[in-house]
C-alpha cells in the first residue's frame, strides 16, 4: 500500500507505485485493445519529419491546438474595465461559466459576469424576454452603475437586434429609461477575443458620445490636454496599467485610462468581497471625447476603436504592446510630443538601468534562436524585443494574425541582421508549431500555458509569457510595459536560459563540468 | 438579521428559513416567487429536499451553471481517449474547456491518444452563412490523415449546428463508411440544449447507445475471455486519477474492471460493457441513463455506490459484493480490513484538527451528497448543500441518505444567494468551483474546489481519502486566515454558527 498519513502521496507520486502500475499495465492489455508499440513509435518518428509538416501545413478545414479564444472573453474583459459595470452577455449560460472560469484561472480572481441564459425557446422566439427580465433582475440583484451587453454566437446566428432589445426593456421597465446599457454584437464566428474587446470599446464610446442610442443628445467635443490610454486584451492588465500609471505620473501628464480592469482583478483578501474595484468611472469614459489623443498599446485590439476615436477629432497612436528598451523609447517619445512634456530624468535613469541589464546578460541571448506565439501585438512586441537583446525570432506565429500582420512582422525583421532568419505564421496554430519545432527547432519557445505541451513533445524549453497562464501563479501583476516591464521580460527569458544550462550540466561525474556557480 | 448562535435544530431551522426570506428580498418579485422554489431549509423525515430543480436558470441573476455541450464534451466524451472529439462551431467552447477537467489517462498524446487536446472546425461566419457539413466532412479527412492511430471520432456540436440545419448524421454515416465502419458519433449537445450541463449528459449518453452500440457487431468475438467478476466502472472521470484509486478496490476484492466510463476510458471500453456482470456507477446524475439502458437491452443490474470517505467506502464495497458470491464477500472484507490502520492512522491525524468544523457545499453530480459522509469521517458537519444542475432524484437521495434536519438546500444557486448564506452562516469552509473559490476566500473564507479537487486529488478510494483529509486540514487551518485583518483594524470576533446535530 503506497499511501501513508505521515507523508501523504499526491497524485503525481501515487500512481508511479508497483500497484498502481501494474494495475494500469493490465488495464492496456487486457481491455483498451492498444495499438502495437511499434506501430505508436512509428507514427510519432513520423509526426516529426518534414513529410509530415507538409501535410500538416496543408490542412484547410481542421484546426488544433489554436491560440486564440473567441469574441465575448475579449467583450468581458473590456466591460469589467468600467467603474462598477457587470458584462451581461446575452445568448446560452453555458458560455459566460466559461470566460468566468477562464479568467479566474488565470488571474486567481473572481470573475463576475451574468448571462441572459437563452435556451430552445429562445432559440425559436428570440430572446427578448430574456433580455426583459435579465437587465431587470441584474440591475436589482447586483447594483452596477452600467451594464454592457454582447453577445454569444446563438444569439447572433438567429438575428438578436440588441439596440431594438435594449430600448424595449426600457420602455418595460427593466432599467431606467436613462440608465447606461452600452452594446456590441460580438458573434464568435467572427475574429477573436481581441475583436470582441475592440467591439466593446468601440460601443461604450459611441453609446457615451454619440447620444446613448438615440437617447441622449450627442456630446460637443472641447478639447483638453488630457491623454486617453487604452491597453488592449492583456494577461498583464494588472501589473501594465500600474505601470502605465506610474509612468504618467513621472511624467506629470493627465490621462484617463480607459478600461481599467487592473483593479478589480486584484483585490484584496480582507474579509470582504468586492464584486467591483476600481475603473474608468462612466464620467470619465464621457469625457475621454475631449481629450488631445488616444494612444492604443494594441492596434489590433483597437482596430474599429481607434478610426472610432479618430473620427471625433482626436489624435489616435497605436503601438503593438512594446516590450524593451525601443518599444518604451517610442512610447514615452509619443506621450512627450502629444504632451508637451519633457521626459523627466527618472525614467532616463530606468531606461539605462535596462540597458545596463541587457549589456551584462546578452551574451547569454545573444544568437538564441526563439519560437514566439500569442496575439498579434505580443508576438510584435516580443520579437522586437528579442531582436534587439541580439536573438533571433526564428518562428513568430499567431492563431488571429492576418495578413497585413504578417506583413508587419516581415519588416521587423527585415529592420534587423538578427531577423534574417525569421519567418512568421498568420492564422496558424499550435499543431503547426510543433512540426515547426520539430524540422526547424529553436532553442526556446515563448507562449502561453498550453506551451508546455509543445515543450514535453519537443524539448524545447518554455518561457511563459501569454494569456492565458494557468499553471505558474501570480505572473500578471508584474509589468511587461515601460523599462521596468522590459527588466521583467529579459529576467524571465534569462532565469529560463540558466536554469537549462543548469540542468544540462548537472549529471555527475560526466557533464557537472560546467555546472558553475558564476555564471 | 441576528448572529447569535441557535441552540436548537427549532432555532437553526427559524434563522435558516429567516435567512431564505431576508435571500428573497433582493430580486423584483416574479424572480422572489421563482427562486423561493429552489430553496429550502431540509425537514427530515421527508422524502426529499423540497426544492424544484431540473428548471431553466433565471436570466442576469449570476447562474454558476454550464451548457449541454459542456455536459456532453467536457464530460462524458471528452475523456475517452482514443477517439479524436471534434468542438464543432466557433473556437471558444473548445478553448475554455481545453485540459481543463482534469481527466488523467495515460497514452502518446497527439498519436494514440487525444484528451488534452483542442480539435475545432472553428467556425467562420460563411459557415454559418454557407453551412459547416462540407468543412466537417474535411475535417475528418483531414484527421484521418494526420491522427491515423485515432480509433474513432465524435462530433460536439456547438450552438450555431442546431440553428443553421447542419445534418452531421449524414456526414458522420458517410464517412463511417468511407472509413471501413469506423465509429464516428455526431452528438446534438448545442449549448442552448435543455437547462444546464445535464441534458448534455443524457444526449452524451443515448449518443454511446445509438451510435457505439447499436453498430457492434453481435457476432464479433470478444476481445478477452469473459469471467464471472467482471464489473465496469460507471459515471468516474478519473479526475486527478479518482477512478484509478478506486479500481484498486475494486480489483484487490477479486473483481475484474473490464471499462472505465469514462476517465481513462477507451472506445474499446466502452464496447465491452455490455458484457459485464454488474455496472457500478458512481455519479449517478451523468450515467444512470446508459446504466438504465443496459439494463432493460442486456440485463446487466447497476449499483450506486460511493467511494469518499471510508464509511461510505465500506458500506460501498459490501454493497458490491453482494451481487456476488462469498469469494468476492470476503474479498470486500479483506479489502476493508487492510485499509482499516491507514485511515485510523489518517482520522487519527486529521479528525482532531477538523473535529466540529461546519462546511457548505455547492457543486454538481453527486458531489452534493456523496462527499458529505467523507466530511462526517472527519468529525465536519455539512449545514447547507445544494446542486448546479441535479433533478429531484437527487434531491431524494440526498434527503433520504445524506443531510441532516435543518441543512439549508440551494438549487441553482445564484452568486448573490450563495455569498449571502455564506456571509451569514460563516461556514469553516466552503467546497465549490473555481468562479467560486475567490469570492469566498476573499471573505476570508477557506475554500477548496470540489471539481477539480484543487488540482489535487485523487480523493476517490482509501488512497484519496488521505489527500481529501490533507487538504481539508490544509485550507481551514492555514496561517493565511488569521491574517486577513490588518492587526489595527481587527474588529471583535462573531460567533460562528453551527447547525443541527
Amino acid at each position: 500500500m503506497p499511501q501513508n498519513a505521515d507523508n501523504v502521496l499526491d497524485h503525481f507520486e501515487l500512481f508511479r507505485g508497483p500497484e498502481y502500475q501494474q494495475m494500469l499495465a493490465n488495464k492496456k492489455k487486457l481491455f483498451e485493445n492498444p495499438r502495437d508499440p511499434a506501430e505508436v513509435e512509428r507514427v510519432r518518428e513520423w509526426a516529426k519529419t518534414p513529410e509530415y509538416k507538409e501535410k500538416n501545413f496543408a490542412r484547410e478545414a481542421l484546426t488544433v491546438n489554436p491560440a486564440k479564444a473567441c469574441q465575448p472573453l475579449g467583450a468581458v474583459f473590456a466591460a469589467v474595465g468600467f467603474e462598477q459595470t457587470i458584462p451581461f452577455v446575452h445568448g446560452s449560460q453555458g458560455c459566460v461559466a466559461y470566460y468566468r472560469s477562464h479568467f479566474s484561472r488565470h488571474f486567481k480572481e473572481p470573475s463576475s459576469c451574468v448571462s441572459s441564459s437563452m435556451t430552445e425557446d429562445a432559440a425559436v422566439f428570440g430572446g427578448l424576454n430574456n433580455m426583459i427580465d435579465g437587465l431587470a433582475n441584474t440591475y436589482s440583484m447586483y447594483k452596477p452603475k452600467m451594464i454592457s451587453v454582447s453577445t454569444t454566437c446563438m444569439a447572433e446566428v438567429i438575428g438578436d437586434d440588441l439596440n431594438a432589445f435594449i430600448k424595449t426593456a426600457k420602455e418595460k421597465g427593466s432599467v431606467p429609461q436613462e440608465y447606461d446599457v452600452p452594446f456590441a454584437h460580438t458573434p464568435a464566428f467572427v475574429g477573436s477575443h481581441i475583436t470582441g474587446y475592440d467591439n466593446v470599446m468601440k460601443g461604450i464610446f459611441e453609446h457615451f458620445w454619440d447620444g446613448k442610442a438615440g437617447t441622449a443628445p450627442k456630446l460637443e467635443r472641447v478639447p483638453n490636454e488630457k491623454i486617453n490610454f487604452i491597453g488592449g486584451f492583456d494577461g498583464y492588465t494588472v501589473g501594465n496599467l500600474r505601470e502605465v500609471k506610474r509612468l504618467f505620473g513621472l511624467m506629470d501628464v493627465e490621462y484617463t485610462i480607459l478600461a481599467d480592469n487592473s483593479e478589480v482583478w486584484d483585490t484584496p483578501t480582507d474579509g470582504e468581497f468586492r464584486m467591483y474595484d476600481g475603473g474608468t468611472t462612466l464620467e470619465e469614459a464621457a469625457d475621454a471625447l475631449h481629450a488631445k489623443a488616444t494612444i492604443s498599446m494594441q492596434e489590433y485590439c483597437t482596430e474599429k476603436t481607434l478610426p472610432l476615436i479618430a473620427s471625433h477629432g482626436q489624435e489616435v497612436v497605436a503601438f503593438n504592446h512594446p516590450v524593451g528598451v525601443k518599444g518604451t523609447d517610442e512610447f514615452l517619445m509619443a506621450i512627450s510630443r502629444i504632451s508637451g512634456k519633457p521626459i523627466p530624468e527618472a525614467l532616463a535613469k530606468e531606461r539605462g538601468r535596462l540597458v545596463d541589464a541587457i549589456a551584462d546578460s546578452n551574451a547569454h541571448i545573444h544568437g538564441k534562436k526563439f519560437a514566439i506565439y500569442g496575439d498579434p501585438d505580443l508576438c510584435l512586441g516580443l520579437a522586437a524585443f528579442l531582436l534587439e537583446l541580439g536573438a533571433e525570432p526564428t518562428h513568430v506565429l499567431a492563431t488571429n494574425g492576418n495578413k497585413k500582420w504578417a506583413d508587419k512582422v516581415q519588416a521587423l525583421f527585415d529592420s534587423s541582421p538578427f531577423g534574417q532568419n525569421c519567418n512568421v505564421y498568420p492564422g496558424r496554430d499550435l499543431w503547426h508549431m510543433r512540426s515547426l519545432l520539430f524540422t526547424e527547432p529553436v532553442d526556446f519557445l515563448i507562449g502561453n500555458t498550453y506551451g508546455k505541451y509543445l515543450e514535453r513533445d519537443t524539448g524545447t524549453p518554455l518561457i511563459r509569457i501569454g494569456f492565458p497562464v494557468f499553471d505558474r501563479h501570480h505572473h500578471h501583476r508584474y509589468p511587461v510595459w515601460g523599462y521596468q516591464g522590459g527588466m521583467n521580460v529579459l529576467v524571465w527569458i534569462l532565469d529560463k536560459i540558466f536554469d537549462t544550462i543548469d540542468q544540462n550540466t548537472i549529471v555527475p561525474a560526466k557533464t557537472d563540468y560546467s555546472f558553475d556557480i558564476i555564471r | 438579521m441576528s448572529l447569535a448562535q441557535p441552540q436548537s435544530v427549532a432555532e437553526i431551522k427559524a434563522r435558516n428559513k429567516e435567512l431564505i426570506a431576508e435571500v428573497l428580498k433582493v430580486y423584483p418579485e416574479k424572480t422572489a416567487k421563482r427562486r423561493a422554489k429552489h430553496l429550502n431549509v431540509h425537514e427530515s423525515g421527508k422524502s426529499d429536499c423540497g426544492v424544484k430543480s431540473n428548471i431553466k436558470s433565471i436570466p442576469g441573476v449570476m447562474t454558476i451553471r454550464g451548457c449541454a455541450y459542456a455536459g456532453s464534451k467536457g464530460v462524458v466524451w471528452g475523456p475517452i481517449k482514443d477517439m479524436i472529439h471534434i468542438s464543432h462551431g466557433p473556437v471558444g467552447c473548445g478553448q475554455y474547456s481545453w485540459a481543463a477537467r482534469r481527466n488523467y489517462y495515460i497514452g502518446t498524446t497527439g498519436i494514440d491518444t487525444f484528451v488534452t487536446m483542442q480539435f475545432t472546425s472553428d467556425f467562420q461566419e460563411k459557415d454559418i452563412v454557407f453551412g459547416g457539413d462540407k468543412k466537417l466532412a474535411k475535417i475528418m479527412d483531414e484527421i484521418q490523415d494526420l491522427f491515423p492511430l485515432n480509433n474513432g471520432i465524435t462530433v460536439q456540436s456547438e450552438c450555431p449546428i442546431g440553428l443553421i440545419g447542419d445534418d452531421i448524421e449524414a456526414v458522420s454515416k458517410a464517412k463511417s463508411k468511407e472509413y471501413d465502419n469506423k465509429t464516428i458519433v455526431p452528438v446534438r449537445c448545442e449549448g442552448f440544449r435543455g437547462v444546464s450541463q445535464s441534458l448534455g449528459h443524457h444526449i452524451a449518453n443515448d449518443a454511446i447507445r445509438d451510435w457505439v452500440f447499436d453498430k457492434m457487431d453481435p457476432n464479433a468475438a470478444p476481445r478477452f475471455d469473459p469471467s464471472p467478476y467482471d464489473v465496469a466502472i460507471i459515471g468516474d472521470y478519473n479526475i486527478g486519477g479518482d477512478a484509478w484509486s478506486s479500481r484498486i478496490l475494486l480489483e484487490e476484492m477479486g473483481l475484474r474492471v473490464i471499462a472505465q466510463w469514462s476517465g481513462d476510458g477507451s472506445l474499446a471500453e466502452l464496447e465491452a460493457t455490455p458484457k459485464a456482470k454488474l455496472n457500478v456507477l458512481h455519479c449517478y446524475r451523468s450515467m444512470n441513463y446508459i446504466s438504465r439502458h443496459m439494463e432493460e437491452k442486456f440485463g446487466i443490474p447497476w449499483c450506486e455506490y460511493n467511494f469518499f470517505g471510508p464509511s461510505k467506502i465500506a458500506e460501498s464495497l459490501r454493497k458490491i459484493a453482494g451481487y456476488f458470491d462469498d469469494k468476492i464477500k470476503e474479498g470486500a472484507e479483506r479489502v476493508i480490513a487492510k485499509y482499516q490502520p491507514l485511515m485510523d492512522a489518517v482520522i487519527a491525524k486529521y479528525r482532531p484538527r477538523l473535529e466540529g468544523k461546519t462546511v457548505m457545499l455547492y457543486v454538481g453530480g453527486l458531489r452534493p451528497r456523496h462527499v458529505i459522509g467523507a466530511y462526517e469521517d472527519l468529525g465536519m458537519e455539512v449545514v447547507g448543500t445544494g446542486y448546479e444542475f441535479g433533478h429531484n432524484d437527487d434531491y431524494q437521495r440526498t434527503a433520504q441518505h445524506y443531510v441532516k434536519d435543518g441543512t439549508i438546500i440551494y438549487d441553482d444557486v445564484t452568486g448573490y444567494e450563495f455569498e449571502k448564506f455564506v456571509e451569514k452562516v460563516q461556514p469553516d469552509l466552503v467546497g465549490s468551483g473555481i468562479k467560486e473559490k475567490y469570492v469566498f476566500q476573499k471573505m476570508g473564507v477557506p475554500f477548496r474546489q470540489m471539481h477539480s479537487w484543487d488540482y489535487s486529488g485523487p480523493y476517490h478510494g482509501y488512497d484519496g481519502f488521505a489527500i481529501f483529509a490533507r487538504d481539508m486540514d490544509m485550507a481551514i487551518n492555514s496561517p493565511v486566515w488569521k491574517m486577513t485583518k490588518a492587526p489595527w483594524k481587527q474588529a471583535p470576533a462573531q460567533p460562528g454558527l453551527l447547525a443541527a446535530e
